[in-house]
């Protein structure tokens, strides 16, 4: 069980720091990007997927 | 933040909103059960080890008790739930069959955790559909494997409990990987000991695990057998291949750590056996992989690599239809209780209106699926 919460902590983790980035990103590339790899982390994160 | 910011966000969480969606009903969809005139109680796994108690592996057991006492079996469909079959004769026996004697357990959903997911990266169908007199009824596809959703993460090597075997990572969520179970292991562990705590506790006799399995693995179109289940499946596969259709019977592998057909044997006074159909949906070679090749059994790929001598069981172009599966699953039963009843008379288990192979094909499955719209709601279980 702490296994799994720590593994939740690195998922909201990575969630925020490509949030961050795609916040940030200048290029419109790299915002598809970076929205299209935080979906599998988003839908875990929110226990859908 | 500008404005193509703004709409590249908002279609991503339109996106990441249809998904979800479509994954949070498929892992609910109902699957209604409406029980038969055998059955008298409907307890959860929990009751047999309470640490299950409300996790997504707490199953419906089914219990099916003769006005005459004898033996007890306990049927597990759901092992697998990505092996349809299995699950499909498991509703056709609750909803359906008639004990005169003895008591048997059926668990529709032993795994029921890998029903609420589908394989990543498979492509698999969310859902497949029985057609019946009354229009259809929808089924879970599920998976091999527990949902990481409920068990999450694997480890790098999985070691198996008590007997420290190496096997693969993914297998920790193989509930077919996890006898006996751990009193304190992960969720799955936990279901296979509170099986077999329902085992001991209930004095079960013979357990059948149904199982389906892919053309290309070498288990396939038999019944596995601990070394106290030989005659038994011996008996059982001549009869049948005699009578109805072509079966096998392997030995259970002693070092080969995990399965039911090892484990229950080792771990309890049970006998288990394991019964195998193929299934070309599982087959590595398979085209497109949807709910029509799921119950039509039917892949011009699989076909071919017969024909280059890489199956352990034949296939044509008729293919493998779910009705043939499920029939064969159905008359193994039939004719394993058969057996036990006669070398056993004191401790018999006897059972009607269970449909055999022939039937099944005749009529097919859907035939024998009872419509939960026509039913007593005090009838009706959800999977």
């Amino acid at each position: 069980m702490i296994i799994t919460i720590l593994y939740y902590i690195l998922v909201a983790f990575v969630v925020f720091l490509m949030g961050w980035n795609l916040i940030k990103s200048k290029k419109w590339q790299e915002e598809i990007l970076y929205v299209i790899v935080l979906l599998p982390f988003l839908l875990r994160l929110l226990r859908l997927k | 933040m500008n404005a193509r910011k703004t709409v590249i966000i908002v279609l991503g969480l339109v996106l990441a909103g249809f998904s979800g969606l479509s994954f949070y009903r498929s892992r609910r969809l109902p699957e209604p059960v409406v029980i038969g005139p055998s059955v008298t109680r409907v307890e959860k796994l929990s009751a047999y080890f309470p640490a299950i108690k409300g996790s997504s592996n707490d199953a419906n057991v089914y219990v099916l008790e003769g006005a005459k006492k004898g033996g007890t079996f306990l049927i597990l469909g759901g092992s697998h739930p990505e092996e349809p079959a299995a699950r499909l004769v498991t509703w056709i026996l609750t909803e359906n069959a008639v004990l005169e004697q003895g008591r048997i357990f059926v668990l529709n959903s032993a795994g029921r955790s890998a029903t609420t997911v589908t394989r990543p990266g498979g492509a698999y169908p969310e859902s497949y559909t029985i057609k019946t007199p009354w229009g259809g009824q929808t089924f879970r596809m599920g998976d091999r494997w527990a949902n990481p959703l409920d068990q999450w993460p694997d480890p790098e090597v999985y070691i198996h409990y008590p007997t420290r075997q190496n096997l693969a990572y993914m297998d920790i969520r193989n509930l077919n990987r996890a006898w006996p179970g751990r009193r304190n292991g992960t969720l799955t562990e936990k279901t296979c000991y509170a099986l077999t705590e329902l085992i001991d506790k209930e004095n079960v006799d013979v357990v059948i695990d149904l199982h389906e399995a892919e053309l290309q693995y070498p288990v396939i179109s038999t019944i596995v057998a601990h070394e106290k289940g030989l005659e038994i499946a011996a008996m059982a596969s001549m009869v049948l291949t005699d009578e109805e259709f072509k079966i096998g019977m392997e030995k259970s592998p002693p070092e080969l750590h995990g399965l039911s057909h090892r484990e229950i044997g080792d771990h309890t006074k049970a006998i288990p056996l394991l019964f195998e159909t193929p299934e070309p949906f599982l087959d590595a070679t398979r085209g497109r992989t949807d709910a029509k090749l799921l119950l039509e059994g039917k892949d011009e790929f699989v076909v071919r690599a017969g024909k280059r001598g890489l199956l352990y069981e034949k296939i044509d172009e008729k293919g493998w239809p779910i009705d043939v599966r499920v029939g064969r699953h159905c008359s193994t039963i039939i004719q394993v209780l058969a057996v036990w009843s006669e070398d056993h008379a004191d401790k018999a288990v006897a059972m009607k209106n269970v449909p055999k192979y022939a039937e099944v094909i005749q009529k097919g499955t859907g035939a024998f699926l009872r419509d939960p719209a026509k039913a007593d709601p005090k009838l009706i279980y959800f999977e």
